[in-house]
């Protein structure tokens, strides 16, 4: 049935797009109104605040600096997997897919000990309300990277079978994949200045 | 072949199964406001037969405790919206009618339907297992204002927020997917102006549903932090709880979850009411034998109710002391965002003028949402208006203001579907006299129920009253009004009756008619399964010349005589 369905491939001429991409851009926007709703919060709750703590004492911005390299070399090599499966390469979709995959996988870690530190020294949810939209923010965000880790990890392994049978579509899938982990990098630039810079 | 259908990925399937669970969850939340009504004109008084099977924790000797009350009407807020009227507008009429009247195959994306739908079930089963945890289901209203809602002891509250959670996940799926398919999979020749009116209703609701949704996702993770993890978000400094200061941190603003709430909760009016307009519109073009008179106006109301609708969610906040200006403001866009929905309102009454009209049930329900919606959009004017608001609020006026809109407004085009659509289903018709009986049944209770709420809200009665007003002096007066009020109630669940009877025995014994029994020009009545191409305006009835008084739109030219 799904073979009948037109424009999952081809692009419509006279919308210039395919369902996946016209697909994601809608579910991109609704995640810019759920990221925007926290943000919105988080301003409110801090031009409110009677005290509010200095942030960048609080929490580890050379870790955090790592942290975003990490991501925007992600982003790097997502971009270089789709430039690989669009010239056929499926060796170079794989070595930098996996790259990502990897870079991702750091995040997480660093992520895992900035938050292991911070209940080391009794910082929890519950100490503020900044800590507390620093957990919430940044593990709704965790939460968008290790989905996208899953995502890219079905494209490596039990998904890349779609090469062989349809190249374009896989290709697709790969670019799609792609605009929702830039968005994820992008939260993250977002994330990165307001929680601990600011 | 049981599995079949509950896995299955075709639309049409998909949009029966959001169909058969939407009316399952609307009788489960009228059931639970027929034991709100019955405590509301008998308080203190044990419900005859069911009080039994509420528990001693909810119900000693069947009599309705305050806690137990403040759970029925959280619970019948929440389900009613979220789980009934929503689902059954947009996840049935727009699954089972969108892809046919564009004439598209199926959905953009049949699997991601499918677990939208899913995300939908798992959710409305938390939402019914909350009531059965101990301290039992969410009871700070459907609105779970904080920070009650925040220090709400037990699991119903946090259950609650894990089932919006689910819901707002297939809605959001269910969304991308409507509007993909809309955009993508329209047949050719079917342009933006020859979509009929219902499928532009459904895509600017799925917009809403989209960008709305979030804010209450954010929301509720924000208060599922604060129940679970201790944060103050919601929870400003200094607050004390039975006389214990609260050992939290504070500094949070109670307010927030209340702009987060009603930035989803304003556009969620229209994500109600939009679908049942389109349904409206189609049904009275359909039995004026007209075109649909402004039908571009139409649509372009649309757009500017969609667009509004992001900036009027304050109206809801008047009470709060959140400022004069700010109220300003949003009194100000509530007063404009009149203006469009008078404009459809406006144009479905014009659209009847000089149409030889038939009579058919769908079109009596169909007829009659006009009215009730204009009723409860005009009651709707003194309360976007901060001075006038003020006294009204927190009355039964509010209750009956928007039930005037959600139930014989919304709730009437929603039936009007049915009865219109239930051929295309089925091959039968649904049976006349039994729709006819249920339609007057449900205009009559639905008036009786409603409209002494104005009276009453304009006395003061309070609304969320566990007695219904009687231990206050001034409610004395209209207290009477309470009595008529559940007798219409209990008598409404009885014309529904009729209802269920007539939808299980037209399935085998309705009158089979032709495959477009209705003589419609929208092209989901058309038989043939091969891919189809456009020619016209979705409404070309009584074309001057065309040998019959309506030309589908996969319709060449007719014949000129």
């Amino acid at each position: 049935m799904h073979g009948t369905l037109p424009y999952t491939t081809e692009i419509r001429p006279d919308t210039g797009l395919t369902n996946p991409k016209l697909g994601i851009w809608l579910f991109l926007a609704s995640e810019v109104m759920l990221f925007g709703s926290l943000f919105s919060s988080y301003a409110l709750l801090r031009s409110a605040a009677a005290a509010w703590p200095d942030q960048s004492a609080v929490l580890s911005v050379p870790l955090a600096t790592l942290n975003t390299i990490i991501l925007i070399t992600s982003s790097a090599t997502m971009v270089l997997s789709l430039v690989g499966i669009r010239a056929q390469r499926f060796d170079r979709f794989r070595l930098h897919m996996g790259l990502t995959l990897a870079l991702g996988a750091a995040f997480l870690v660093v992520k895992v000990f900035e938050y292991a530190d911070k209940f080391a020294h009794g910082l929890v949810p519950a100490t503020d309300n900044f800590l507390g939209l620093y957990f919430t923010m940044t593990g709704v965000h965790a939460l968008h990277v290790l989905i996208g880790m899953v995502v890219n990890a079905y494209l490596l392994w039990p998904g890349a079978r779609m090469w062989r049978t349809e190249p374009q579509r896989f290709t697709n899938r790969v670019e799609v994949a792609g605009i929702y982990w830039h968005f994820v990098d992008v939260v993250w630039i977002f994330l990165f200045p307001v929680l601990y810079l600011l | 072949m049981f599995f079949k259908y509950l896995f299955s990925t075709d639309h049409k399937v998909i949009g029966l199964l959001y169909g058969f669970t939407s009316l399952f969850f609307l009788l489960v939340g009228f059931v639970l406001v027929i034991v709100i009504r019955w405590q509301l004109a008998y308080p203190g008084e044990p419900v005859p037969g069911v009080g039994a099977l509420f528990g001693d924790a909810n119900a000693p000797g069947g009599i309705i405790l305050p806690e137990f009350y403040n759970q029925l009407g959280a619970m019948h807020g929440t389900i009613m919206v979220f789980l009934g009227v929503v689902p059954l507008a947009v996840g049935a009429f727009g699954n089972y009618l969108i892809p046919l009247q564009i004439g598209a195959p199926d959905m953009a994306f049949p699997r991601l339907n499918l677990a939208s739908y899913w995300f939908y079930f798992a959710g409305g089963v938390v939402m019914l297992a909350s009531f059965f945890v101990p301290g039992g289901a969410a009871n700070n209203g459907w609105t779970s204002y904080a920070p009650l809602s925040d220090l709400a002891p037990g699991h119903g509250q946090t259950m609650w927020l894990v089932g919006m959670l689910l819901i707002i996940f297939s809605s959001l799926l269910g969304a991308l997917n409507f509007i993909t398919t809309i955009v993508q999979l329209r047949a050719p020749g079917m342009t933006w102006f020859r979509l009929p009116f219902f499928v532009w209703a459904q895509f600017i609701t799925a917009f809403l549903l989209l960008l709305a949704f979030p804010a209450l996702q954010a929301a509720a993770i924000l208060q599922g932090m604060d129940r679970v993890a201790g944060t103050s978000f919601f929870l400003p400094s200094g607050l004390a709880v039975a006389g214990q200061p609260l050992e939290v941190a504070g500094g949070g603003n109670a307010l927030l979850w209340q702009h987060l709430f009603w930035f989803l909760g304003h556009p969620e009016v229209y994500v109600l009411i939009l679908p049942a307009m389109g349904i409206a519109a189609e049904i009275i073009t359909n039995n004026t034998r007209k075109p649909l008179w402004g039908y571009r106006i139409m649509v372009y109301s649309l757009f500017v109710l969609g667009f509004l609708s992001f900036v009027v969610w304050a109206h809801h906040m008047f009470l709060t002391g959140m400022g004069t200006v700010i109220s300003a403001f949003f009194q100000a866009t509530t007063m404009i965002i009149s203006i469009p929905s008078v404009v459809i309102l406006s144009s479905l009454i014009l659209s009847l003028y000089g149409g030889s009209i038939r009579f058919t049930t769908p079109m009596l329900f169909a007829l009659a949402f006009l009215p009730m919606f204009g009723i409860g959009g005009l009651t709707g004017l003194p309360l976007g208006l901060a001075t006038t608001d003020i006294p009204l609020h927190d009355t039964n006026y509010v209750v009956g203001h928007f039930h005037y809109l959600v139930a014989p407004g919304t709730i009437f085009a929603l039936f009007a579907g049915i009865y219109h659509w239930f051929p295309r289903l089925t091959g039968r018709m649904l049976n006349d006299w039994l729709g006819r009986i249920h339609f007057v049944g449900s205009l009559i209770c639905m008036n009786v129920i409603f409209m002494p709420m104005f009276v009453q809200g304009l006395a003061g009665v309070n609304r969320r009253l566990w007695d219904g007003g009687a231990e206050y002096v001034h409610a004395q007066e209209v207290l009477y009004l309470n009595v008529p009020m559940s007798v219409a109630a209990f008598a409404l669940g009885f014309f529904q009756l009729f209802f269920v009877l007539n939808l299980f025995m037209s399935l085998r014994g309705g009158r089979p008619v032709e495959p477009n029994p209705w003589h419609a020009t929208t092209i989901e009545w058309r038989t043939e399964h091969e891919p189809v191409r456009i020619y016209r305006d979705p409404y070309d009835y009584s074309v001057p010349g065309a040998p019959t008084d309506f030309v589908p739109q996969h319709h060449a030219e007719p014949q000129r005589v």
